[in-house]
């Protein structure tokens, strides 16, 4: 289970809204399953349907995080328009091991929804989260 | 030897002076090594560099994989 502060869980959720109709994209740090820090990151792409995170704020993130004593726990992105679960490009670009993925879907208005997977070797794990 | 900080931690790669990035990610033992982003001495380096880019002892290499996907 990923525990997330509900204060975390609501700024992904806002952090979709904002960005819609346009994909947004984040990091989750925290500690042994612990969710502690959100950073909203840019999607250089600037799309409905895809997303790329900006590699200078990825390498900036995971240094701060690392001075914290902090490590990566989660990589969120919003789905706009459809469900809360990993498309096939999801799936092939879970590259970074030993982390949650999650995805917020706004794709019933009024009704967001917030997934967590685990997805490696093009395996996916739904993952419960907690909030806390 | 060469004595490097890789993702924050030292590490030493054995009887080499010097070695260019594809070859610091196939001794690194990193997985799927096209999808790598790496960072030397707080420069990002374009892929197209990679392989004439040589690492040498006392470097700072961070690498992060290409975080993306879609909802389609």
């Amino acid at each position: 289970m990923l525990k997330i502060p509900k204060a975390v869980h609501d700024d992904i959720i806002s952090h979709a809204k904002e960005g819609f109709p346009i994909e947004v994209c984040g990091i989750l740090g925290g500690r042994d399953g612990v969710v502690s820090a959100i950073y909203r990151m840019t999607n250089t792409d600037q799309s409905n349907e895809h997303f790329t995170m900006e590699p200078r704020e990825q390498f900036s993130v995971v240094k701060e995080l690392r001075t914290g004593g902090l490590e990566m726990l989660a990589i969120y992105h919003s789905h706009p328009e459809t469900p809360a679960r990993p498309s096939e490009e999801d799936i092939r670009l879970a590259l970074t091991p030993n982390v949650s993925y999650l995805i917020v879907s706004l794709a019933e208005p009024g009704r967001p929804v917030l997934n967590s997977f685990r997805i490696a070797a093009g395996r996916v794990e739904p993952e419960a989260i907690g909030v806390i | 030897m060469m004595n490097l900080t890789v993702n924050g931690k030292k590490a030493a790669i054995d009887g080499k002076d010097a070695v260019n990035i594809p070859a610091l990610l196939t001794e690194l033992k990193v997985e799927q090594p096209d999808y790598v982003t790496v960072e030397l001495n707080g420069d990002i380096l374009e892929r197209e560099n990679f392989e004439t880019t040589l690492v040498k002892d006392g470097d700072s290499v961070e690498f992060l994989y290409f975080m993306g996907g879609g909802g389609r």
